[in-house]
Protein backbone atom coordinates (compact mmCIF):
# COMPACT_ATOMS: atom_id res chain seq x y z
CA UNK A 1 0.00 0.00 0.00
CA UNK A 2 1.30 3.16 -0.86
CA UNK A 3 2.39 5.91 1.10
CA UNK A 4 0.01 8.99 0.69
CA UNK A 5 1.98 11.40 2.21
CA UNK A 6 1.93 14.73 0.29
CA UNK A 7 5.58 16.03 1.94
CA UNK A 8 5.22 19.19 -0.34
CA UNK A 9 2.57 20.83 1.93
CA UNK A 10 3.38 23.94 2.72
CA UNK A 11 3.38 23.91 6.84
CA UNK A 12 4.22 20.15 7.32
CA UNK A 13 7.69 20.70 8.24
CA UNK A 14 10.62 17.89 7.33
CA UNK A 15 9.15 15.70 10.08
CA UNK A 16 7.15 13.45 7.90
CA UNK A 17 10.23 13.11 5.60
CA UNK A 18 12.55 11.61 8.45
CA UNK A 19 8.88 9.43 10.27
CA UNK A 20 6.62 8.91 7.61
CA UNK A 21 3.34 7.05 9.09
CA UNK A 22 3.49 3.13 8.26
CA UNK A 23 0.55 4.04 6.46
CA UNK A 24 -2.01 1.36 7.01
CA UNK A 25 -3.57 -0.18 4.49
CA UNK A 26 -7.11 1.63 5.06
CA UNK A 27 -10.30 0.73 4.52
CA UNK A 28 -13.34 2.82 5.28
CA UNK A 29 -13.99 2.10 8.80
CA UNK A 30 -11.00 1.52 10.68
CA UNK A 31 -11.34 0.83 14.39
CA UNK A 32 -14.48 -1.25 15.16
CA UNK A 33 -15.40 -1.98 19.26
CA UNK A 34 -18.02 -4.67 19.28
CA UNK A 35 -20.38 -4.24 22.69
CA UNK A 36 -16.92 -4.06 24.88
CA UNK A 37 -17.30 -4.14 28.58
CA UNK A 38 -14.76 -3.89 31.48
CA UNK A 39 -15.08 -4.64 34.25
CA UNK A 40 -12.75 -3.94 37.30
CA UNK A 41 -12.46 -5.20 41.27
CA UNK A 42 -16.59 -5.61 40.69
CA UNK A 43 -16.89 -2.29 39.12
CA UNK A 44 -18.50 -1.55 35.79
CA UNK A 45 -16.53 0.95 33.74
CA UNK A 46 -17.25 0.12 30.10
CA UNK A 47 -20.13 -0.96 29.42
CA UNK A 48 -22.28 -1.88 25.70
CA UNK A 49 -19.49 -0.34 24.20
CA UNK A 50 -20.32 -0.30 20.52
CA UNK A 51 -18.03 2.17 17.58
CA UNK A 52 -16.88 2.56 14.31
CA UNK A 53 -14.34 4.99 14.35
CA UNK A 54 -13.52 6.86 10.79
CA UNK A 55 -10.56 5.49 9.09
CA UNK A 56 -8.68 9.25 8.84
CA UNK A 57 -9.08 12.74 10.50
CA UNK A 58 -9.25 13.65 14.22
CA UNK A 59 -11.69 11.86 16.41
CA UNK A 60 -12.01 13.71 20.10
CA UNK A 61 -13.61 11.86 22.99
CA UNK A 62 -14.93 13.83 25.48
CA UNK A 63 -17.18 13.42 28.78
CA UNK A 64 -17.08 14.00 32.75
CA UNK A 65 -13.74 12.97 34.91
CA UNK A 66 -14.73 9.08 35.66
CA UNK A 67 -16.47 8.51 32.68
CA UNK A 68 -14.14 5.72 31.44
CA UNK A 69 -12.34 7.72 28.44
CA UNK A 70 -8.66 6.66 29.59
CA UNK A 71 -9.97 2.96 29.68
CA UNK A 72 -11.41 3.13 26.26
CA UNK A 73 -8.35 4.42 25.07
CA UNK A 74 -6.48 1.77 26.56
CA UNK A 75 -8.56 -0.51 25.37
CA UNK A 76 -8.53 0.65 21.79
CA UNK A 77 -4.80 0.85 21.95
CA UNK A 78 -4.70 -3.34 22.95
CA UNK A 79 -3.05 -2.46 26.71
CA UNK A 80 -6.47 -3.38 28.36
CA UNK A 81 -8.20 -6.58 26.98
CA UNK A 82 -11.93 -5.78 27.75
CA UNK A 83 -13.96 -8.17 29.81
CA UNK A 84 -16.51 -8.69 26.94
CA UNK A 85 -16.47 -7.93 23.23
CA UNK A 86 -13.95 -7.50 20.98
CA UNK A 87 -11.95 -4.80 19.07
CA UNK A 88 -11.52 -5.30 15.32
CA UNK A 89 -8.88 -3.52 12.94
CA UNK A 90 -9.73 -3.46 9.57
CA UNK A 91 -12.16 -6.31 10.08
CA UNK A 92 -9.65 -8.27 11.67
CA UNK A 93 -8.63 -8.70 15.60
CA UNK A 94 -5.68 -6.58 16.57
CA UNK A 95 -2.64 -8.70 15.38
CA UNK A 96 1.16 -7.72 15.75
CA UNK A 97 1.37 -5.84 12.71
CA UNK A 98 -1.58 -3.07 13.50
CA UNK A 99 -0.11 -2.85 17.48
CA UNK A 100 3.31 -1.86 15.79
CA UNK A 101 1.42 0.83 14.02
CA UNK A 102 0.03 2.55 16.88
CA UNK A 103 1.13 4.93 19.63
CA UNK A 104 -0.04 6.37 22.26
CA UNK A 105 0.69 9.85 24.93
CA UNK A 106 -0.85 8.63 28.45
CA UNK A 107 -2.65 10.80 30.65
CA UNK A 108 -0.06 11.17 33.64
CA UNK A 109 3.55 10.71 31.03
CA UNK A 110 5.60 8.00 31.80
CA UNK A 111 9.20 8.80 30.96
CA UNK A 112 12.55 6.72 31.25
CA UNK A 113 14.82 7.73 34.04
CA UNK A 114 17.27 8.57 31.42
CA UNK A 115 18.01 11.73 29.81
CA UNK A 116 15.62 13.49 27.22
CA UNK A 117 17.82 12.48 24.06
CA UNK A 118 17.56 8.75 25.66
CA UNK A 119 13.67 8.90 25.73
CA UNK A 120 13.97 9.10 22.30
CA UNK A 121 16.88 7.39 21.37
CA UNK A 122 15.38 4.26 22.63
CA UNK A 123 12.37 4.04 20.60
CA UNK A 124 14.25 4.47 17.42
CA UNK A 125 16.52 1.51 18.07
CA UNK A 126 13.79 -0.64 19.32
CA UNK A 127 11.98 0.56 16.02
CA UNK A 128 15.18 -0.03 14.31
CA UNK A 129 15.12 3.48 12.54
CA UNK A 130 17.77 5.74 14.71
CA UNK A 131 19.21 8.12 13.39
CA UNK A 132 20.43 11.37 15.36
CA UNK A 133 18.88 13.55 12.90
CA UNK A 134 15.22 11.95 13.42
CA UNK A 135 15.98 12.44 17.33
CA UNK A 136 17.36 15.78 16.47
CA UNK A 137 13.91 16.76 14.43
CA UNK A 138 11.45 15.22 16.50
CA UNK A 139 13.23 17.38 19.82
CA UNK A 140 13.22 20.33 17.89
CA UNK A 141 9.70 19.96 16.74
CA UNK A 142 7.80 19.63 20.21
CA UNK A 143 10.77 22.82 21.49
CA UNK A 144 12.97 20.19 23.65
CA UNK A 145 16.25 21.10 21.20
CA UNK A 146 17.91 23.03 23.98
CA UNK A 147 16.97 20.06 26.57
CA UNK A 148 18.87 16.90 25.30
CA UNK A 149 20.67 16.05 28.27
CA UNK A 150 18.30 16.90 30.85
CA UNK A 151 17.12 14.00 33.17
CA UNK A 152 13.49 13.64 31.80
CA UNK A 153 11.97 12.85 35.10
CA UNK A 154 13.51 17.11 35.67
CA UNK A 155 11.36 18.20 33.36
CA UNK A 156 8.73 20.58 33.72
CA UNK A 157 5.02 18.74 33.45
CA UNK A 158 4.25 20.46 30.67
CA UNK A 159 8.00 19.50 28.79
CA UNK A 160 7.42 16.01 29.93
CA UNK A 161 4.21 15.93 28.20
CA UNK A 162 6.11 17.47 25.15
CA UNK A 163 8.54 14.95 25.33
CA UNK A 164 6.40 11.98 25.41
CA UNK A 165 4.56 13.58 22.30
CA UNK A 166 7.84 13.59 20.12
CA UNK A 167 8.41 9.76 21.56
CA UNK A 168 4.82 8.45 20.48
CA UNK A 169 5.98 9.68 17.34
CA UNK A 170 9.12 8.95 17.27
CA UNK A 171 6.96 4.98 16.83
CA UNK A 172 5.60 6.56 13.29
CA UNK A 173 1.92 5.43 14.33
CA UNK A 174 -0.52 5.11 12.03
CA UNK A 175 -2.99 5.63 15.19
CA UNK A 176 -2.02 8.04 17.37
CA UNK A 177 -4.16 7.75 21.09
CA UNK A 178 -3.26 11.19 22.93
CA UNK A 179 -5.11 11.28 26.06
CA UNK A 180 -5.48 15.01 27.66
CA UNK A 181 -1.94 15.86 25.87
CA UNK A 182 -2.48 19.21 26.07
CA UNK A 183 -3.94 19.43 29.86
CA UNK A 184 -0.79 20.73 31.51
CA UNK A 185 0.53 23.12 28.50
CA UNK A 186 0.72 26.60 28.44
CA UNK A 187 -1.00 28.48 25.32
CA UNK A 188 2.11 28.30 23.27
CA UNK A 189 2.92 24.66 23.73
CA UNK A 190 -0.33 23.94 23.08
CA UNK A 191 -0.23 25.45 19.72
CA UNK A 192 2.46 23.60 18.91
CA UNK A 193 0.67 20.71 19.82
CA UNK A 194 -2.33 21.35 18.05
CA UNK A 195 -0.11 21.89 15.06
CA UNK A 196 1.35 18.77 15.08
CA UNK A 197 -1.88 16.74 15.90
CA UNK A 198 -3.15 18.30 12.76
CA UNK A 199 -0.07 17.72 10.61
CA UNK A 200 -0.18 14.21 11.36
CA UNK A 201 -3.71 13.83 10.70
CA UNK A 202 -3.14 15.80 7.40
CA UNK A 203 -0.54 13.51 6.78
CA UNK A 204 -2.59 10.32 7.19
CA UNK A 205 -2.26 9.65 10.98
CA UNK A 206 -5.92 8.31 12.48
CA UNK A 207 -5.49 10.63 15.51
CA UNK A 208 -8.02 9.50 18.50
CA UNK A 209 -7.35 11.90 21.58
CA UNK A 210 -9.41 12.48 24.93
CA UNK A 211 -9.36 16.43 26.10
CA UNK A 212 -11.44 18.27 28.34
CA UNK A 213 -10.98 21.56 25.74
CA UNK A 214 -13.95 22.08 24.07
CA UNK A 215 -12.40 24.96 21.86
CA UNK A 216 -9.54 22.54 21.23
CA UNK A 217 -12.22 19.64 20.08
CA UNK A 218 -13.81 22.13 17.98
CA UNK A 219 -10.55 23.49 16.26
CA UNK A 220 -9.27 19.92 15.89
CA UNK A 221 -11.40 17.36 15.70
CA UNK A 222 -13.90 15.73 12.77
CA UNK A 223 -15.56 14.07 14.70
CA UNK A 224 -16.78 13.63 18.37
CA UNK A 225 -17.10 10.73 20.53
CA UNK A 226 -19.23 11.91 23.88
CA UNK A 227 -19.00 9.11 26.99
CA UNK A 228 -21.45 8.97 30.25
CA UNK A 229 -20.67 6.75 32.99
CA UNK A 230 -18.91 4.17 30.64
CA UNK A 231 -21.17 4.34 27.66
CA UNK A 232 -21.15 6.32 24.50
CA UNK A 233 -23.78 8.77 24.44
CA UNK A 234 -23.20 10.17 20.90
CA UNK A 235 -20.62 9.96 18.24
CA UNK A 236 -21.38 12.61 15.63
CA UNK A 237 -19.36 15.25 13.03
CA UNK A 238 -17.93 18.17 15.25
CA UNK A 239 -20.34 21.10 13.87
CA UNK A 240 -23.14 18.65 14.80
CA UNK A 241 -22.09 18.03 17.90
CA UNK A 242 -20.90 21.93 18.84
CA UNK A 243 -24.16 23.09 17.05
CA UNK A 244 -26.31 20.73 18.81
CA UNK A 245 -25.65 18.05 20.84
CA UNK A 246 -28.27 14.62 20.90
CA UNK A 247 -27.14 13.57 24.60
CA UNK A 248 -28.67 15.49 27.48
CA UNK A 249 -25.62 14.53 29.23
CA UNK A 250 -23.43 16.35 26.34
CA UNK A 251 -25.85 19.38 26.91
CA UNK A 252 -24.59 19.63 30.71
CA UNK A 253 -21.14 18.62 29.80
CA UNK A 254 -20.75 21.89 27.46
CA UNK A 255 -22.82 23.95 29.67
CA UNK A 256 -20.45 23.58 32.29
CA UNK A 257 -23.00 21.49 34.26
CA UNK A 258 -22.91 18.16 36.41
CA UNK A 259 -25.23 15.71 35.17
CA UNK A 260 -27.57 13.47 37.48
CA UNK A 261 -28.52 10.57 35.86
CA UNK A 262 -32.43 9.70 36.63
CA UNK A 263 -31.73 6.12 37.73
CA UNK B 1 50.10 -6.27 75.25
CA UNK B 2 46.46 -4.55 73.61
CA UNK B 3 48.69 -1.44 72.70
CA UNK B 4 51.36 -3.54 71.47
CA UNK B 5 49.49 -5.78 69.51
CA UNK B 6 47.65 -2.91 67.62
CA UNK B 7 51.03 -1.28 66.84
CA UNK B 8 52.09 -4.65 65.53
CA UNK B 9 48.84 -5.10 63.41
CA UNK B 10 49.59 -1.60 61.96
CA UNK B 11 53.31 -2.50 61.08
CA UNK B 12 51.99 -5.81 59.51
CA UNK B 13 49.34 -3.33 57.17
CA UNK B 14 51.68 -0.77 56.58
CA UNK B 15 54.96 -2.59 55.60
CA UNK B 16 52.56 -4.70 53.08
CA UNK B 17 53.45 -8.35 55.55
CA UNK B 18 53.38 -11.29 52.67
CA UNK B 19 50.60 -13.68 54.98
CA UNK B 20 48.31 -10.54 55.86
CA UNK B 21 47.98 -9.73 52.12
CA UNK B 22 47.94 -13.16 51.12
CA UNK B 23 44.71 -13.49 52.73
CA UNK B 24 43.21 -10.24 52.21
CA UNK B 25 43.56 -11.09 48.23
CA UNK B 26 42.07 -14.48 48.72
CA UNK B 27 39.56 -13.34 50.57
CA UNK B 28 38.67 -10.48 47.99
CA UNK B 29 38.97 -13.08 45.07
CA UNK B 30 36.39 -15.54 46.94
CA UNK B 31 34.07 -12.70 47.25
CA UNK B 32 34.17 -11.07 44.41
CA UNK B 33 33.40 -13.86 42.85
CA UNK B 34 30.72 -15.33 43.97
CA UNK B 35 29.52 -12.24 44.01
CA UNK B 36 29.36 -11.96 40.71
CA UNK B 37 27.97 -15.41 39.69
CA UNK B 38 25.32 -14.50 41.95
CA UNK B 39 24.73 -11.35 40.28
CA UNK B 40 24.45 -13.62 37.11
CA UNK B 41 21.65 -16.09 38.38
CA UNK B 42 20.36 -13.32 41.13
CA UNK B 43 19.44 -11.03 38.80
CA UNK B 44 17.94 -13.26 36.22
CA UNK B 45 16.09 -14.96 38.28
CA UNK B 46 15.23 -11.76 40.30
CA UNK B 47 13.99 -9.80 36.58
CA UNK B 48 11.96 -13.17 35.46
CA UNK B 49 10.37 -12.61 38.98
CA UNK B 50 9.33 -9.14 38.60
CA UNK B 51 7.87 -8.86 35.12
CA UNK B 52 7.35 -13.11 34.59
CA UNK B 53 3.30 -14.62 34.49
CA UNK B 54 4.05 -17.79 34.65
CA UNK B 55 2.63 -20.29 37.09
CA UNK B 56 4.35 -20.84 40.85
CA UNK B 57 6.06 -17.56 41.17
CA UNK B 58 4.24 -16.79 44.60
CA UNK B 59 6.31 -20.00 45.59
CA UNK B 60 9.08 -19.23 44.40
CA UNK B 61 8.97 -15.31 45.64
CA UNK B 62 8.34 -16.87 49.21
CA UNK B 63 11.18 -19.49 48.73
CA UNK B 64 13.83 -17.50 48.20
CA UNK B 65 12.81 -15.09 51.30
CA UNK B 66 13.36 -18.40 52.76
CA UNK B 67 16.64 -19.04 51.63
CA UNK B 68 17.66 -15.68 52.15
CA UNK B 69 17.51 -16.16 55.78
CA UNK B 70 19.08 -19.29 55.79
CA UNK B 71 22.11 -19.25 58.38
CA UNK B 72 25.91 -19.31 56.57
CA UNK B 73 26.76 -22.64 58.47
CA UNK B 74 23.79 -24.73 57.33
CA UNK B 75 24.68 -22.93 53.51
CA UNK B 76 28.47 -24.23 54.69
CA UNK B 77 27.53 -27.53 56.03
CA UNK B 78 24.90 -28.45 52.83
CA UNK B 79 27.71 -27.88 50.17
CA UNK B 80 29.82 -29.94 52.58
CA UNK B 81 27.69 -32.71 52.08
CA UNK B 82 27.22 -32.36 48.03
CA UNK B 83 31.60 -31.63 47.73
CA UNK B 84 32.88 -34.15 50.41
CA UNK B 85 34.13 -37.42 49.22
CA UNK B 86 31.02 -39.49 49.42
CA UNK B 87 28.49 -37.12 48.24
CA UNK B 88 27.27 -36.44 44.75
CA UNK B 89 29.89 -34.09 43.77
CA UNK B 90 32.87 -35.73 45.52
CA UNK B 91 34.89 -36.92 42.65
CA UNK B 92 35.27 -33.44 41.72
CA UNK B 93 37.81 -33.09 44.56
CA UNK B 94 36.83 -29.47 44.95
CA UNK B 95 36.66 -29.77 49.23
CA UNK B 96 38.72 -27.57 50.71
CA UNK B 97 39.08 -25.33 47.35
CA UNK B 98 38.84 -22.05 46.79
CA UNK B 99 36.29 -22.72 44.47
CA UNK B 100 34.26 -24.78 46.87
CA UNK B 101 34.62 -21.47 49.04
CA UNK B 102 32.87 -19.98 46.18
CA UNK B 103 30.22 -21.98 45.52
CA UNK B 104 29.31 -21.98 49.35
CA UNK B 105 29.19 -18.04 49.25
CA UNK B 106 27.45 -17.99 45.51
CA UNK B 107 24.45 -19.95 47.05
CA UNK B 108 24.79 -18.00 50.37
CA UNK B 109 24.40 -14.72 48.22
CA UNK B 110 22.11 -15.35 45.54
CA UNK B 111 18.66 -15.54 47.10
CA UNK B 112 19.92 -11.91 49.12
CA UNK B 113 20.77 -10.59 45.28
CA UNK B 114 17.26 -12.41 43.85
CA UNK B 115 14.95 -11.38 46.62
CA UNK B 116 16.56 -7.91 46.42
CA UNK B 117 16.55 -7.22 42.71
CA UNK B 118 13.13 -8.25 42.44
CA UNK B 119 11.82 -5.97 44.77
CA UNK B 120 13.99 -2.68 43.19
CA UNK B 121 12.94 -4.15 39.40
CA UNK B 122 9.53 -4.96 40.64
CA UNK B 123 8.49 -1.32 41.97
CA UNK B 124 10.14 0.19 38.49
CA UNK B 125 8.28 -2.49 36.31
CA UNK B 126 5.16 -1.10 37.99
CA UNK B 127 6.05 2.31 37.09
CA UNK B 128 6.86 1.28 33.21
CA UNK B 129 4.58 -1.64 32.67
CA UNK B 130 1.50 0.11 30.81
CA UNK B 131 4.41 2.26 28.88
CA UNK B 132 6.05 -0.72 27.79
CA UNK B 133 2.92 -2.47 26.68
CA UNK B 134 2.27 0.42 24.94
CA UNK B 135 5.48 0.94 23.07
CA UNK B 136 5.43 -2.93 22.73
CA UNK B 137 7.92 -3.98 24.19
CA UNK B 138 9.14 -7.91 24.13
CA UNK B 139 9.87 -9.91 27.34
CA UNK B 140 13.56 -9.23 26.60
CA UNK B 141 13.63 -5.57 25.56
CA UNK B 142 11.68 -5.20 28.65
CA UNK B 143 13.97 -6.90 30.90
CA UNK B 144 17.17 -4.75 29.46
CA UNK B 145 15.70 -1.34 29.83
CA UNK B 146 14.74 -2.22 33.37
CA UNK B 147 18.06 -3.47 34.22
CA UNK B 148 19.59 -0.45 32.82
CA UNK B 149 17.32 1.92 34.62
CA UNK B 150 17.51 0.34 37.59
CA UNK B 151 21.70 0.35 37.70
CA UNK B 152 22.31 2.25 40.65
CA UNK B 153 19.89 0.78 43.01
CA UNK B 154 21.08 -2.57 41.74
CA UNK B 155 24.61 -1.37 42.15
CA UNK B 156 23.44 -1.19 45.95
CA UNK B 157 22.05 -4.39 45.76
CA UNK B 158 25.62 -6.00 44.73
CA UNK B 159 27.56 -4.25 47.21
CA UNK B 160 24.96 -5.63 49.70
CA UNK B 161 26.39 -9.26 48.54
CA UNK B 162 29.86 -8.12 48.70
CA UNK B 163 29.35 -7.20 52.10
CA UNK B 164 27.83 -10.09 53.01
CA UNK B 165 29.91 -12.06 51.36
CA UNK B 166 33.45 -10.56 53.35
CA UNK B 167 31.90 -10.25 56.57
CA UNK B 168 30.56 -14.56 56.57
CA UNK B 169 32.52 -16.88 57.86
CA UNK B 170 30.26 -20.16 58.93
CA UNK B 171 30.06 -21.15 55.10
CA UNK B 172 33.52 -20.46 54.03
CA UNK B 173 35.17 -22.23 57.21
CA UNK B 174 32.94 -25.27 57.04
CA UNK B 175 34.23 -25.94 52.98
CA UNK B 176 37.27 -24.14 53.01
CA UNK B 177 38.78 -25.69 56.27
CA UNK B 178 40.81 -22.27 56.65
CA UNK B 179 44.03 -23.85 54.95
CA UNK B 180 47.03 -21.97 55.47
CA UNK B 181 48.09 -20.62 51.96
CA UNK B 182 45.26 -22.28 50.24
CA UNK B 183 41.72 -21.37 51.60
CA UNK B 184 42.72 -18.93 54.94
CA UNK B 185 40.70 -15.68 54.27
CA UNK B 186 40.17 -12.69 56.83
CA UNK B 187 37.14 -13.46 58.68
CA UNK B 188 38.67 -17.20 59.11
CA UNK B 189 41.98 -15.98 60.25
CA UNK B 190 40.35 -13.48 62.96
CA UNK B 191 38.80 -16.58 64.00
CA UNK B 192 41.75 -18.71 64.42
CA UNK B 193 44.36 -16.19 65.35
CA UNK B 194 42.37 -14.65 68.06
CA UNK B 195 41.90 -17.91 69.72
CA UNK B 196 45.30 -18.81 69.31
CA UNK B 197 46.24 -15.57 71.08
CA UNK B 198 47.84 -13.90 67.94
CA UNK B 199 46.10 -10.91 68.54
CA UNK B 200 48.16 -8.58 66.20
CA UNK B 201 47.72 -10.44 62.90
CA UNK B 202 43.61 -10.52 63.79
CA UNK B 203 43.28 -7.49 64.85
CA UNK B 204 45.44 -5.74 61.66
CA UNK B 205 42.63 -8.03 59.18
CA UNK B 206 39.71 -6.49 61.70
CA UNK B 207 40.81 -3.51 60.82
CA UNK B 208 41.63 -4.24 56.98
CA UNK B 209 37.65 -5.61 57.31
CA UNK B 210 36.51 -2.52 58.74
CA UNK B 211 38.13 -0.24 56.53
CA UNK B 212 36.54 -2.35 53.48
CA UNK B 213 33.03 -2.04 55.33
CA UNK B 214 33.37 1.78 55.15
CA UNK B 215 34.60 2.17 52.08
CA UNK B 216 31.40 -0.27 50.81
CA UNK B 217 29.16 2.39 52.95
CA UNK B 218 30.78 5.34 51.21
CA UNK B 219 30.15 4.01 48.04
CA UNK B 220 26.87 2.96 48.81
CA UNK B 221 25.84 6.54 49.77
CA UNK B 222 27.46 7.99 47.03
CA UNK B 223 25.54 5.87 44.85
CA UNK B 224 22.71 6.96 46.00
CA UNK B 225 23.50 10.68 46.05
CA UNK B 226 24.55 10.47 42.56
CA UNK B 227 21.68 8.53 41.75
CA UNK B 228 19.14 11.30 43.33
CA UNK B 229 21.36 14.07 41.75
CA UNK B 230 20.34 12.46 38.49
CA UNK B 231 16.67 11.80 39.21
CA UNK B 232 17.09 8.08 38.67
CA UNK B 233 15.86 7.00 41.99
N1 LIG C 1 -8.05 -0.34 38.39
C1 LIG C 1 -9.21 0.26 38.69
N2 LIG C 1 -9.95 -0.18 39.73
C2 LIG C 1 -11.12 0.40 40.04
N3 LIG C 1 -11.64 1.42 39.37
C3 LIG C 1 -10.96 1.90 38.32
C4 LIG C 1 -9.71 1.35 37.92
N4 LIG C 1 -9.26 2.03 36.87
C5 LIG C 1 -10.19 2.97 36.61
N5 LIG C 1 -11.21 2.90 37.48
C6 LIG C 1 -12.41 3.74 37.50
O1 LIG C 1 -12.94 3.76 36.20
C7 LIG C 1 -13.56 5.00 35.94
C8 LIG C 1 -13.10 5.53 34.60
O2 LIG C 1 -11.74 5.89 34.68
P1 LIG C 1 -11.00 6.69 33.52
O3 LIG C 1 -9.61 6.91 33.95
O4 LIG C 1 -11.22 5.99 32.24
O5 LIG C 1 -11.82 8.06 33.54
P2 LIG C 1 -11.66 9.30 32.54
O6 LIG C 1 -12.92 9.40 31.76
O7 LIG C 1 -10.41 9.20 31.79
O8 LIG C 1 -11.62 10.50 33.58
P3 LIG C 1 -10.72 11.85 33.57
O9 LIG C 1 -11.43 12.85 32.75
O10 LIG C 1 -10.73 12.25 35.00
O11 LIG C 1 -9.37 11.49 33.08
C9 LIG C 1 -13.23 5.89 37.11
O12 LIG C 1 -14.36 6.01 37.93
C10 LIG C 1 -12.13 5.16 37.85
O13 LIG C 1 -12.24 5.38 39.23
MG1 LIG D 1 -8.63 10.10 31.82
Amino acid sequence: MPNVIDINRPGTGNLHKLLPSQGLALNRTQLDLTDVHYTVAGKQILSKVNLALHAKGITAIMGFNGAGKSILLKVMHGIVSPTRGSVHWNKEPTNAEHRLQQAMVFQKPVLLRRSVKANIDFVLKQRKSFAPATRNALLARVGLDEKYHVPARLLSGGEQQRLALARALACRPSILFLDEATASLDPASTAIIENIVHEQAVAGTKIIMVTHDAAQAARLADYIVFMDAGTITEHNPSHHFFAAPDSQAAKAYLDGRLFHHDS
Amino acid sequence: MQESAINIAVNLITQGDPDLYEIIGLSLRVSLSSVALSLIFGLTLGAALATGQFRGRAVLNIIINALMSMPPVVVGLLVYLALSRSGPMGWLGLLYTPTAMIIAQTFLITPLITALSRQVIEDLYLEYKEQFASLRLTQSQRIKALLWDARYSLSTVALAGLGRALSEVGAVIIVGGNIEHLTRVMTTAIALETSKGDLALALALGMILLGLALLINILLSSLNLSARRQAYA
